[in-house]
């Protein structure tokens, strides 16, 4: 069982860090504010990114077959792995033919599920991270904190302490410039030695066999185009159906991450390179991971969930997430996105405090660009947690049922079914419930630490209705 | 391995299907006459730069912008003509002759400027479009810290959307078909934004207003 509450203190707590993130998200709030100023453009926009993605969540299996079929004839392999041990075995084992030692990464979430990085690694491979957030954590040792903007959590000081310390012959600076340059020169290297390249994808297009990319750095097009081998890992979800859903998504994608129209660099890749051509990886592979997807859309309520882009806008909007920030809910995807998704991916068993970690305040419904319903998700799997017949929905359903809660809940219900049991109970809270020790009375101790105690009327709204003279019509 | 093939396919099978949602209309901004008005806007909000020239003046233009910047070393398609145009007068122009294995180390540490046409524009987010080949290979564009493109005005489209129905995509991708919107960028540290973090710091785009 999670502890979120329990880690959430520390968060709150720690000043910097909480500087460090509200500056980042009042920022990137405003910025893609900017970009939906028209109200109807926005409404249209959405409509049809949202559709386009419902489309390929309705029609999964044969899109992936599809998809298949279209990378296949293109000249690029395809795998499948049920578990991210597998598809970190199948990974290994295409770097292990190549004769790969060192391995340059661009970025991507489902590497992250996987802990590819740490598999690698255990097996004598070297994996170095090319986007500059994810160099910075992989230099500090960390887990990013959100799925945009990995290192967002640290500031530019301890950036430059931690720069200072690791890159050779640069001395202590906060000049981003010279920051960002001694990061380009200090991977420059490893990219013209890597044997192989590794992404992720953010669309995959069914129609026409094409992985999508979106950056702004250029690393991601350097790891997938200057290595002999690339590899792309994929959640099964990660479809478009068509080449012309991409022009929607992709005026999604962007401007809702970081409130840009456009990123810098969409690279689509449709081959490995053909003869004649003089740069490009020679082979590509496709890893596709379910890991617990395919579970997800057995359920026509859950699946839903399986539209999402990866856009970050739902956790840059969070009052939750903005004020404990992303390594507090200790799994791969915080905010209000990893809520939904770890308890799916993972089970309510080990993250069933997840769907709790929220104020079910709605910002992340209103900003999503693919319209997931995820306040309605969060409340159904806090149902799920605690439903005694443990519907095989989700994994670990009815693991966070207490008994005491269960038999509050009983009691409450009888309480409200029975018109004497009601009036005795409401008289009795309204003459005695003042005196109850709420505050030392656990589980209300629980409950009175962070809200202030609700004082009784001496006499119960139906005794002042009576006295008024209304009658029971 | 396809065992999970077979297994994930049947379980997203075994699922209850839901309905199969229309795509709803959408019309992307379209611009008359402004379009390279808005090209221009957009791509100069991203320190892009642009610069109207004419097919009579593209090159003399291009020998200016390169020597202000004092590159000694550029990489063009050699069709592009440049050696005959600057008769000696311009920097030295390496050809992208050879598979990249044979020319890592020049394009990694020696080539100052990558030319490159760009098969269109997109003025809607002030975007080039590229299509590499073996005359102008992919990393052209992004190992060398400028990247110039030569964009023909005539193939500015408005949008994404009006662009790929237009030239059909669909039909027949390249191996690598790129998007390009401004320098290489990142705002990794604190939301300050830097360039040229793994491309090229400068992107300059020299329409061809005649053509
Ligand atoms: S749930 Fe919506 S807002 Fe959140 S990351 Fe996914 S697409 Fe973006």
């Amino acid at each position: 069982m999670g502890d979120f509450t329990a880690r959430a203190p520390k968060a709150l707590n720690d000043p910097t860090l909480r500087r460090n993130f509200r500056r980042a998200m009042d920022g990137l709030m405003a910025k893609r504010a900017l970009q939906f100023q028209d109200r109807d453009a926005w409404d249209a926009l959405r409509a049809r990114g949202a559709a386009a993605k419902a489309r390929v969540v309705a029609r999964l299996p044969e899109l992936l077959e599809q998809l298949e079929a279209r990378l296949t004839a293109n000249g690029i392999r395809v795998h499948w792995a049920e578990t991210t041990a597998q598809a970190n075995a199948i990974v290994l084992d295409i770097l292990r033919q190549a004769g790969a030692r060192t391995v340059i990464k661009g970025k991507s979430m489902v590497s992250e599920e996987m802990e590819l990085n740490h598999h690698l690694e255990a097996h004598g491979i070297a994996a170095i991270e090319s986007d500059l957030g994810e160099y910075i954590i992989q230099l500090a040792g960390e887990a990013p904190s959100h799925i945009v903007m990995p290192c967002i959590h640290k500031n530019k000081a301890e950036i430059a302490a931690l720069f200072a310390e690791n890159i050779e012959g640069l001395g202590y600076t906060e000049d981003v410039d010279e920051l960002t340059a001694a990061a380009r020169r200090a991977l420059r290297g490893r990219f013209a030695e890597a044997d192989a390249g590794i992404s992720g994808v953010n669309f995959a297009v069914a129609e026409t066999g094409t992985l999508v990319l979106v950056e702004n750095e250029g690393n991601g097009r350097l790891s997938t185009t200057l290595p002999p081998l690339h590899i792309a890992v994929m959640g099964i979800e990660k479809l478009a159906e068509r080449l012309d859903d991409l022009p929607a998504l992709l005026a999604l994608l962007p401007r809702s991450a970081t409130g840009q129209p456009i990123t810098t660099y969409v690279n689509m890749i449709s081959h490995p390179r053909r003869d004649g051509e003089r740069d490009g990886p020679k082979a590509v592979h496709v890893v596709l991971l379910d890991s617990g997807r395919s579970r997800v859309h057995a359920d026509p309520e859950l699946r839903d969930t399986l539209r999402c882009i990866r856009c970050g806008a739902c956790m840059n909007h969070c009052p939750v997430y903005s004020r404990v920030g992303g390594h507090t809910y200790k799994f791969v995807y915080p905010g209000p996105i990893g809520k939904i998704l770890t308890p799916q991916l993972e089970g309510l068993d080990c993250a069933g405090d997840q769907p709790h970690a929220s104020t079910l305040c709605n910002a992340c419904v209103e900003v999503c660009p693919v319209r997931i319903p995820i306040a309605d998700i969060l409340v159904r799997l806090r149902a799920e947690s605690i439903d005694p017949s443990g519907s095989a929905a989700v994994k670990g359903a009815g693991s966070m049922r207490k008994s005491l809660e269960s038999l509050t809940w009983k009691g409450w219900a009888l309480m409200h079914s029975v018109p004497l049991l009601h009036r005795l109970g409401t008289w009795a809270l309204s003459r005695l419930g003042n005196l109850i020790p709420a505050a030392a009375l656990p589980p209300l101790s629980t409950w009175m630490r962070v809200r202030s105690r609700p004082v009784f009327a001496p006499k119960t709204l139906h005794e002042l209705a009576r006295e008024k003279g209304y009658g029971n019509e | 391995m396809s065992e999970a093939r077979a297994n994930i396919l049947a379980r997203l099978r075994a699922a209850r299907r839901g309905a199969v949602p229309d795509r709803p209309d959408w019309t992307p901004p379209a611009y008359g006459p402004d379009r390279l008005a808005r090209f221009r806007a957009m791509l100069e909000a991203v320190h892009g730069e642009v610069i109207e020239v004419t097919s009579a003046t593209w090159t003399e233009r291009l020998r200016t912008l390169l020597a202000e910047r004092g590159v000694t070393t550029a990489m063009a398609a050699p069709d592009l003509g440049l050696d005959a145009a600057w008769a000696g007068r311009g920097p030295e122009v390496v050809a992208y002759d050879r598979p990249v294995e044979a020319m890592k180390d020049r394009l990694v540490h020696d080539i100052q400027a990558g030319i490159t046409r760009a098969r269109a524009g997109i003025a809607e987010t002030g975007t080039l479009v590229l299509w590499p080949d073996a005359a102008e290979p992919r990393l052209l564009s992004l190992l060398p810290p400028l990247h110039v493109a030569l964009l023909r005005l005539g193939t500015l489209a408005d949008n994404l959307s009006a662009l790929m129905a237009e030239q059909n995509w669909a039909a027949g991708l390249p191996t690598n078909l790129l998007l390009i919107s401004g320098p290489s960028k990142t705002a990794d540290i604190e939301q300050t934004l830097a360039y040229g973090v793994h491309g090229p710091k400068e992107l300059v785009v020299l329409v061809l207003t005649d053509l």
